[in-house]
Parts: structure tokens; sequence; C-alpha cells
């Protein structure tokens, strides 16, 4: 019963595929304008890296900046697909322009994944909803952290206001991801288990807001309780982070869940350390493409491989060897600022 | 120009893969297997699931920029549901192929691969099979 | 007749203890063999040689707790029902094909729905654009139900309707259709299926969420209760739980908790345990592991009798015996070499006779690839018939009882159900109801199905498990099974027919009636089988009253679970 292709029947090639053949500026004309299809192209770019991602942040990094981000975290099983659904509802409904970035993991033996967050977001599949784009981890770690960066980077210089950013609060990855929110939520579900490994995860220190999901079941009172009284044990000067309760399969508590990120934008926003902040973000970011930089560099041209004979042999210490390459790399870091800076955009 | 003689997704790029089913029958059990052997083979399965409109798939190929849709058909309504997905994705300007799971019967093999569908998978197709499939419709996407 | 009866359950060593009670159990037994009826048909092998109605130990088959059968005589008295489902095209269509079947002297009818009735859409909802009686009839109005039943006197037949999310409705269309013909509620007899809590697990014919979906259940339970004696209102089924690739013991494990989850909400509604017990049954698949299903089978009566005995104090012996219906596995059917499921279905069907069956519908060999054709379905009825009439696994009660195999699946499959017992009481705080709300809430029930169905997949892939004509002895398959093309002008005409009550009925009613259901929807003390019944009657249609309890209850979106 299986067919086998049609022989050489690829997509109706009559049809020009505009997205493909279209180059980086063009597509980010395009996206601006509302062109989804484009901003999905561009999102694919960003989160490969390489040059092609470069010229994609050059062209939305100066249109960036003006988006709130929200970070969305929580152990697996809270509900926070659902609860992403009901914020960006409501956000919607009171005139936001609404991104969503989901954020799951690969299989760490296949690299494949299975991606499900649409299904619980009622929201994907209304025509005037958010935008909604799923991401697999992908297995790097470093890497998964810029990808979902610059994909917020484009959705913000696209012209979306509110960005939400949905991750699973279980590893390091995914709490630099919510760190690097304007406004990060922890959602926990009824149940001192939940609030225990949050806290474990350090889920805790990094909120502003908590979420208590599934208010409706037993509970949730406690769960709210035993947040408050870790909150009255301390909390970062100026900002007690909000508890507050909601259903959101059913909707209930969103309104006020998005008043409490308004409430927080503004606190941001007029906050003295809203400069400092930024700025914070910003070093952060550029860390992290350091890093990567570096990392492909020792890769590509250092001399590790041939260090590394003279190292097992016990001839040469590990730290020696790591001296003796970073002198090289740093002699070599001239030539090849012309050498790496982002390819000319290729396809145009 | 590389670009387009390599495959949209190049060879060490996931293929990204939207799976759903179209109408009201909900007979998922194959969807989810295919939706495991494909994440098994190393692809990303963006998965629907259920009661989706062509309009709803169309969506979502866009924004997660699909390379392959795959539908799963049971209750024999494939001759509808199959060509009015691969119609929607015409229309819309879009050359993403479309792979249809499910029993389907001899005579309509050549009818449906007429109207546009880039392959069939009967259930005896096993997972190399799907994958293979997945990814030859992906490979052949510029 | 006589009752040959040369080899009584065997006797032990005289004056042991054990013995005395060996020989009150037989006496029991006998006397209870002997007031049951005989059916005509010989009672001895094809070579003559004359047999006993039952061998091998206590407890009997009749007897608590039910494990070797729930009559003494089980099939001598009155063979299994063997069913044929129906239902194509318009009403109109649907009703010729049960006149057929009642001249050639059937007594029931079994009745499927076309996808959108199913799902309560009207034949003209966009989503229900060719499905429109495709896989069973169409019924949008208490007009359709009345063209299915023309000609046929309700107090007459036993009808069997296989419906879950709009069970309510399509009950009170039945009953209205039964009022206009003259029959009363009261002499109507039947089986409506209406068992949501497997729609989340399995099959995915929900509407509604959970809860108020189970409140619907409840209703129908406690109004049949009252006042259709005759009405079984719900058939608990694992069938589909299995065709969506659980294993034989997750199909009994889920399978009996959605038992007991109706049995809880039905007394948490009031009912006493014995005045509707006696009424639920059950509907299990029979799949190709021959032992593992026998096992099976026997396992759910015992577990049945014992739980709703020692659990919900049931006192009816009748509220302690599984009564069920078992159909041969669909999903086990090939689309290669068609011709084979023959066999398939011939074993299959063997087990369920075996394992004690009520009542059984074997699959016709051309499923995997369309509705069957008419020479099919006479094969798949002709099946039961050779194992009822020719191979005399009819005529002794229970005859692997006994089987040190088969008693040590039947004790193999109890015990990975009461693992998963544990688990849904632990997960409900002491109540198995909640217990499976929550399980349809974290993906439990899907999330198990669809590892099983994986795993399979995988055996089948790796050539661990070989099925004949797909991964092994492939070679002989020509593909040219007839198989059968249906009318495609259905849904006009059906289109045709819901346009012409919309036109014609009285809109005004309509819509108080539905006015009227919202309020009482609101209300969760309120049965709201009259409030639906005074819909049905001005002909508002199926969608019109989900939409309306829609409103109410809400939608349900499934979680993903992949």
């Amino acid at each position: 019963m299986t067919a086998e292709p049609a022989a050489p029947t690829p997509p109706d090639r009559a049809t020009p595929a505009p997205a493909a053949a279209s180059g980086v500026t063009e597509l980010f004309e395009r996206a601006r304008d509302g062109d989804r299809r484009a901003l999905g192209r561009l999102l694919t770019y960003a989160e490969r890296g390489g040059a092609r991602a470069d010229t994609v942040a050059v062209a939305a990094w100066p249109l960036a900046g003006t988006a709130h981000v929200v970070g969305i975290t929580g152990a697996p099983g809270v509900g926070k697909s659902t609860l992403t659904d009901c914020l960006a509802r409501a956000a919607g409904g009171d005139g936001q322009r609404v991104a969503i970035l989901a954020v799951d993991p690969s299989s760490p033996l296949t690299g494949g994944a299975i991606l499900g967050d649409r299904v619980r977001m009622g929201s994907a599949a209304d025509p005037d909803g958010p935008f909604v784009r799923s991401m697999a981890s992908r297995g790097q770690s470093g890497g998964l952290a810029l990808a979902a960066m610059a994909a917020v980077r484009l959705l913000d210089a696209t012209g979306h206001n509110l960005i939400i950013v949905e991750t699973v609060g279980i590893g390091q990855v995914e709490v630099d991801i919510a760190r690097t929110a304007d406004t990060t939520i922890v959602a926990v579900s009824p149940g001192w288990g939940d609030a225990v490994q949050a806290n474990k995860a350090g889920l805790l220190e990094m909120a502003d807001i908590f979420v208590v999901n599934k208010a409706d079941r037993a509970g949730a009172a406690d769960a709210r309780r035993d947040l408050e009284y870790m909150l009255d044990l301390g909390h970062r000067a100026g900002w007690r982070p909000p508890v507050t309760l909601t259903v959101a399969t059913e909707g209930d508590g969103a309104d006020e869940l998005w008043k409490h990120v308004l409430d927080h934008r503004r606190h941001v926003r007029e906050g003295s350390d809203h400069a400092d902040r930024r700025s914070r973000h910003a070093a952060e970011e550029i860390r992290r493409h350091l890093r990567q930089r570096v990392d492909s560099l020792v890769e590509d041209r250092s001399g590790l491989s041939g260090l590394l004979a003279e190292v097992t042999a016990g001839r040469l210490a590990p730290a020696a060897a790591a001296r003796r390459l970073a002198g090289e790399l740093a002699g070599a870091a001239g030539a090849s600022d012309t050498a790496r800076a982002p390819e000319p955009d290729s396809e145009g | 120009m590389t670009a387009t003689a390599e495959t949209h997704a190049g060879p060490d790029q996931p293929v990204r893969v939207v799976l759903a089913k179209l109408g009201l029958d909900g007979h998922d059990r194959g969807l989810k297997v295919v939706a495991r052997m494909l994440r098994d083979a190393g692809l990303e399965v963006i998965y629907l699931g259920l009661r989706q409109t062509t309009e709803s798939v169309l969506r979502a190929v866009e924004q997660e920029d699909a390379d392959v849709i795959g539908l799963s058909i049971h209750n024999g309504g494939h001759m509808t549901l199959a060509p009015r997905m691969v119609e929607a994705v015409r229309a819309a300007g879009m050359d993403v192929p479309v792979v249809v799971g499910g029993i389907v019967p001899e005579v309509d093999l050549g009818p449906l691969q007429e109207a546009g569908v880039f392959a069939v998978l009967g259930p005896g197709a096993s997972a190399a099979d799907v994958a293979r499939t997945v990814r030859a419709a992906a490979a052949g996407r510029a | 007749m006589s009752i040959p009866d040369n080899h009584p359950p065997e006797a032990a060593e005289p004056g042991d203890e054990q013995d005395s009670l060996r020989r009150e159990a037989q006496a029991r037994w006998r006397a209870a063999y002997e007031a049951t009826p005989r059916r005509d048909g010989s009672f001895e092998t094809m070579s003559g040689v004359p047999l006993a109605g039952v061998h091998g130990d206590p407890p009997f088959p009749g007897e608590y707790p039910y494990t070797r059968g729930i009559y003494p005589s089980m099939y001598r008295s009155r063979l299994w029902t063997m069913r044929l489902f129906a239902g194509m095209g318009t009403a109109a269509d649907t009703n010729r094909r049960f006149k057929k079947l009642l001249e050639a002297g059937s007594t029931g009818l079994s009745t499927a729905f076309d996808m959108p009735t199913l799902m309560g859409r009207d034949s003209d909802d966009p989503w229900a654009v060719g499905e429109v009686g495709r896989a069973g009839v169409a019924v949008d109005t208490i007009a359709d139900m009345e063209d299915l039943f023309a000609g046929i006197d309700l107090g007459d037949v036993s009808t069997s309707m296989t419906i879950n999310g709009p069970a309510n409705i399509v009950m009170a269309m039945y009953i209205v259709t039964g009022e206009r013909g003259g029959t009363h509620r009261s002499r109507l007899s039947g089986t409506i299926q209406n068992d949501i809590l497997k729609e989340y697990q399995a099959q995915k014919e929900y509407i509604f969420p959970p809860r108020p979906s189970v409140r619907l259940v409840t209703d129908l339970i406690r109004f049949t209760t009252a006042e259709m004696p005759r009405w079984h209102p719900v058939s608990i089924s694992g069938y589909h739980i299995r065709e969506a690739g659980s294993t034989a013991a997750q199909e009994l494990a889920f399978t009996l908790a959605n038992g007991f989850a109706y049995v809880e909400a039905a007394m948490a509604a009031g009912l006493d345990v014995d005045d509707f017990a006696g009424r639920l049954s059950f509907f299990f698949n029979s799949h190709i592991d021959f032992f593992e299903e026998i096992g099976k089978f026997r396992a759910a009566r015992r577990i049945w009798a014992r739980w709703m005995r020692d659990r919900y104090g049931a006192r009816k012996e009748r509220s302690l015996q599984l009564r069920f219906h078992t159909q041969t596995a669909g999903v086990s059917l090939t689309a290669q070499q068609p011709e084979v499921n023959v066999a398939r279905v011939a074993t299959q069907a063997l087990a369920a006779v075996l394992g004690g069956t009520q009542s059984l519908h074997t699959d016709s060999y051309d499923e995997a690839l369309a509705l069957p054709t008419e020479k099919a379905a006479r094969i798949a009825l002709r099946t039961q018939q050779v194992l009822a009439h020719e191979t005399g696994a009819a005529s002794v009660a229970d005859p692997l009882g006994g089987s040190a195999f088969v008693e040590w699946m039947t004790d193999e499959m109890e015990r990975r159900a009461t693992e998963v017992f544990d688990h849904l009481d632990k997960l409900g705080e002491g109540s198995i109801l909640e217990g499976v709300y929550e399980g349809i809430a974290n993906g439990y029930f899907v999330g198990e199905i669809a590892d099983s169905a994986y795993r399979f997949e995988r055996e089948v892939n790796a050539g661990r498990r070989i099925i004949v004509g797909v991964n092994a002895y492939t070679e002989g398959d020509d593909g040219d099974t007839p198989i059968l093309h249906i009318d495609e002008d259905t849904e006009g005409r059906q289109l045709h027919r819901l346009a012409e009550v919309r036109r014609r009925r009285d809109g005004a009613a309509v819509t108080d009636a539905l006015e009227r259901l919202a309020a009482g929807a609101a209300d969760p003390t309120l049965n709201l089988m009259e409030p639906i019944i005074d819909c049905v009657r001005v002909e508002t249609t199926e969608g019109e009253i989900v939409s309306t309890l829609e409103g109410v209850f809400g939608t349900y979106t499934e979680p993903a679970i992949v």
C-alpha cells in the first residue's frame, strides 16, 4: 500500500517559492508589513545561526527594543501553554500585538522533537490570534539561548509589542532564557511539591510574578500561602512579586495576570534601574555571542587538535595548552575580524 | 547560487513537519505513532493533532516555516480532504509538499498523485519508509 | 431433550472437608443448571460422546465471582447474540436495511451514526462536509429518527445505538419516535453506548468537558432507572481503548475503572447501586493473542463482581454480574492479503466465545480497506454460525476453566488491572471517578495508550512480531479485493431534508425550548432529559441542542500528549 513518491514530482515548480528565493532584506521588509510567511522564514534563519542569522540580527537590532518580553516557566504539567494562551488572549483583547515563542526540549538521543504546544493554544488557530512559533532546543545549550534571543529581537522588530517566551523550567538553558525577559512569570500548580521543585531550580529567585495555576483544585490556597511566606522571608528591593491564581483552561484569572504584567512593566520602565537592566541584558547577549564565537574559533582554527596529543602524553598540562592557544587566537583576532564578518546577503 | 540547490532544511538542519488530521474523525493512533517515528528519526514534528482545518494547518506551516505537511486520514475522506489541502497550499502561493498517511485503496493512489499529493503511506509503511518519504518531500522543496 | 451428564464435576477423595464443600457447590450448580431452559442442539461430540454442562472446579459458572461465566448453563440455554451493525446514508436507506434484517428473523437492530451526528453537528454544518451519511446514518432531527424506524414497532425490537457525546439527544429522539408510534418509553428496549469517559481516553468523540459530560451520562442513568426499565443506559466500552493501541490489561483496567466511575457518579446523584448496576453492560475487544484475551474476559467478570460487592455494597446478584458484548479487533485486520483476515476474525471470535461473551460482532475481512461489502459481511456472520453449530465450543460452559495456563493468565490480567486501579484510586484520593478525571486531565490515559501503540509498532517494524502478509509471507497480495463504493448523493438528499424541516417548524417554539434547556443546564441538580425531549418534540436539531449546551458547559479540547 505504500506509494513511492511520484517519481520526480517535487512540489509545483511553476509556482515560484517567494520566501525561499528572496533575500533577507526583502523578507525583513515583508515581515514588517505583516507577512507571516516571511517572518516564519526569518525565524528559521535566526534559529540556525551562522552568517544569515547575523544578517537578520543586524537588520532587526535597530528596530527592536520597544516590545515587552514576558518569560513563562515552570515544571512540566503546570499548564504553561494554556496559561500562555490565556495571557495572550487577555493582552490581545487589550490591544497588544502578541507573539509567542514556545521552547521545548529535543530528544537528546535523536535530535528530533515533538512540539505540541500549539494544540494547547487555542488562539494559535485563530486568524487574528498571536504569531506562534515552536522552537526545539536542538541540544545546543548556548546556541538555544542565543537563538531564542535572536527570535525575540526579530519578533520585536516586526511590530509585536508583547512577546511571550514559554520554556520548561527544568534546565539551566530554560532558566537563562527566562532570565533575559523583562518580566518572568513562574507558574506552579497546587501542592507543595511544585513549590519545592521551583525553589530547587532557582525559579523562585527569578520570578517577577507567581501564578498558581489550576487554582480550582485543592491546595491552591496553601500553595499561595507558602509562596507568600517565602516572599516574607525576603525578596528583591522595590518589587514584591505578586502571587496570583488562575484556572487557565477556563480563562479565569487571565485579566488579573495581565494587569500584574502591566504593573511590572510600569515598574521596570519607570524604575531607576531601567537603563541599567537593558544594558545588563545587552552585555549578557554580547558575552554569549562572544563565547560562541570563541568556541567556534577554538574548534576551527586553533591548534587544539595538534596540542591534544602532547597533553594526553603528559608532556603538556591542560592549563599550559590553553594559555598557548589563547595567545595564538589573540594574535589571529585582528585578521579574523574581516574574515568572519557577516557575509553579504548572497541570495538576494 | 548554492542556496537553491541545497534542500531548504539543509543537510544538518532538522526537517520540520506539521502533522494534523482534518475534519471530525478522531482516530489519532496513526498520527501519534508517526509523530514518534519522525522524532526518533531526528525530525522536528509540529503536532497539531485532531480537528484541524486547511486554514489552521496553513497558518501553522507559515508561522513554523515547516518543510512538509503530513495528514493522517481514515474514514475514507482522503479523496476530498487531501486535494483540498494541496489546493489550499497552492492558493496561498506556497510550495510545501503534502504527504498522506492512512488506508487508501489502490485505485485512489493515481488520482491523489495527480491531485498533487507527494506520497501516500499505507498501513504497511515502516518507520524507515515514513522518515525517508518525509525527508524526500522536504528535499524536493526549494 | 435429555441432559447428558456422564462427567459431573470431578469428585475428590471422600471424607475431606473440601470435598463436602465441593459437593455442595456441585449440588448448587446442578440445581441452578436444571432450572434454566435448554436450547435445541445436541450436547455431545461429533463422535457421539456425551458432554457434561461443566467440568473442573468450583466456583462454577453462575456463581460468585463469576470468573467462569454469569450463567450456570451458558450457551446451552441460549447462544450468544450475533449482532449486525447497520447504518449508512440517509435514515430512509437504513430503514430499508433494518426491515430486511427483521424479515430475516433478526430481533435486534444496531445503529451506526455518521461522524457529524456522533460529534453533535448538523448535516449542514461546515465541519460535516464530505462526512454526511458516510460511515453511518445521518440524524439531525426527530424527523430523521422517525424515518429510521418507520413501519417498525419499537415495542417489538431491541435497538442498540452507538453514540456517546449526544447520547441524551438521540435517546430523546427515540423516546419521542416511540411515543408517536404508540410505544410508551417504559416499553422501549435496547442499549445506548453513552460511555463518554473512553472518548477522552481513546476514541476522541467528545464534545463538552468531562464533568458536565458525566452529568449527562448520570442524567440518562437516572432517567432510565425511573422510567425505562428495559433500557441499558451505558455500554462501558474497552473496544475503542484497545483499537487506539492499548494492551489487553490496559483495556481491561481502563474500562472497568470507567465502570466504577459511572457507579460512583450515579451513587453520588442519589441512586441506590442495586437500582441501576444490573443494567450496566460492557463492550470489549477480542484481539489476536488468544489466551490473553480469554484471561482478560474471565478476569473482567471476577474484578467487577468483587468491586461491586465489596467496594460499592451491591447486593443483588445481577448487579455483580458483568455482561458484555464483544467485537473482533478491527485494528488487527490487514489491508495486505485481506482474505487472511477471515482466519484472524475466526480466532478472535472463538476467544470471545470461550471467554463467555453475551453477544458478538465479527468484523468483515475487507474492513481495513473500506466499509464491508455484503459478501464480506455475510462471511463474518457465517464465521459465528460455524463456531456456534459446528465446533462444539458452545456445548460446555467455560471449557478452558482449570487449565493451568488460562487460570494463570486470568490472575495475571487481574493483577495488572489492580495496579492501575491503585494508581487511579491514589490520583483521586479514594475516588475512582476523581482519579479518572485527573488521569484525563494529566494525560495518563492517552500517554499510556500511545506508549503501548508505539511499542507494538516498533516490534512489528523490527520484525520481532510477525504479522502475516505485512512483515512476513508477503507474496501473493494481488490487491484486487472488491470494495464498497457509497452513493455520493446522500449528502445532497440529507441537506434537502434538513432544510425542509428548518423551514416548516415553529421557530419560536424552538427558541423557547432551547432557552429552557440552557436554564436547566445551568442548574446541576436538574435532570436534562425532559428539557431535551421538549427540544426534540419541536424539531430542534441535534446541532442546536449541542451548541446551547456548549454555551453553558464549554467545549473540550484535549491536552496534547503525543
